[in-house]
């Protein structure tokens, strides 16, 4: 039943098909990704009224929620590719992993930056060993070490094997994260989106948030496109389209990016 | 616009140390990583293009000597 299920995938999961389909995409991910981030940050940093409580410093939330939850995010598919790429051993997948990590590392800080530099202000203090800025500094730990131990073998092989099964462990960390606000008594506020309710924030402060989430999502599909674009070409430098096209590339003396 | 001038947009109501040090790290990080990777892609490329030339002057060297 799996088999057939996913039949359709069957084309992409060909280097060669996946390397032109990331090119194709990778223009326009990347324009709508800077036009939406640009839109949403824009906005919520000029336009949308300031906080009653926090005055203008709650407006670090357009960089630091779409950060945080993306940083999630990309966890999530990375341990998706790594699950896949162990169990059906699709390459590409396994490719993948390696592609997204660097990506994730980047958001995980990134939240991590923005909740320091927000939490000063706020709370007084730039970091606190409280339920939630400890689990994100572990995934920022898990992404470290899924990086880390991808390198650190001679046999490429080996060291995506071992990187993915410490992706897929470390998925755990994950609802430690997002329920840490209910599971333990912390200085991070609650959810004020990613719940089933009613978002508690106002649509003059939500419509940017949103956008800015959108922006962080296609710029996360836009990087993972030109790094795995990468990795297809290490994975496969020694087949006959990849020693075309970088010949092809050489040859002509035009700058276009392939 | 929720500010009156310029000058109060930069001075973000008193926070402009957090908010500009959020965001200017944020998009240094993200440029980091962009151009990082790109140039990544470019010198993949080069390393592969050199790896076959070098392979197809071994080849003719061989030839010549037979």
């Amino acid at each position: 039943m799996w088999g057939s299920m996913f039949r359709w995938l069957d084309p992409y999961a060909k280097p060669e098909t996946l390397y032109h389909l990331c090119g194709r995409l990778l223009p326009y991910l990347m324009g709508l990704a800077l036009f939406t981030l640009l839109l949403g940050n824009i906005w919520g940093l000029a336009f949308s009224p300031a906080d009653y409580q926090q005055g203008d410093s709650y407006r670090i939330i357009y960089i630091h929620v779409p950060s945080a939850i993306w940083s999630m995010g990309a966890y999530s598919s990375m341990a998706i590719a790594a699950f896949i790429g162990l169990v059906w051993q699709i390459r590409v997948a396994q490719w993948a992993v390696l592609a997204i990590a660097p990506i994730g590392a980047v958001y995980t800080a990134i939240a991590l930056i923005t909740g320091a530099a927000w939490g000063k202000p706020m709370w007084g203090t730039w970091w606190v060993w409280d339920a939630r800025l400890t689990s994100e500094l572990v995934l920022l730990f898990l992404y470290l070490g899924v990086i880390a131990l991808a390198g650190a073998f001679s046999e490429a092989a080996r060291g995506i094997k071992v990187a993915s099964l410490l992706a897929i462990v470390g998925v755990v960390n994950l609802p430690i994260i997002h329920f840490s606000v209910e599971w333990w008594n912390t200085l991070h506020q609650g959810a004020t989106i990613t719940k089933f309710a009613k978002p508690s924030i106002d649509p003059s402060m939500l419509w940017p948030l949103l956008i800015s989430l959108l922006g962080f999502a296609l710029l996360l599909a836009a990087l993972t496109c030109l790094r795995l674009r990468s990795q297809i070409l290490i994975f496969e430098q020694h087949r006959p389209w990849v020693r075309q096209l970088v010949d092809a590339k050489g040859d002509s003396s035009q700058k276009e990016q392939n | 616009m929720a500010f009156t001038s310029w000058a109060d947009f930069w001075q973000m109501g008193g926070y402009a140390l957090f908010v500009w040090l959020s965001f200017g790290t944020t998009y240094a990080l993200l440029l980091g990583l962009w151009w990082y990777s790109k140039r990544q892609h470019h010198s993949i490329q080069q390393q592969i293009r050199a790896k076959a030339a070098r392979e197809q002057r071994v080849r003719q060297h061989q030839e010549r000597e037979k």
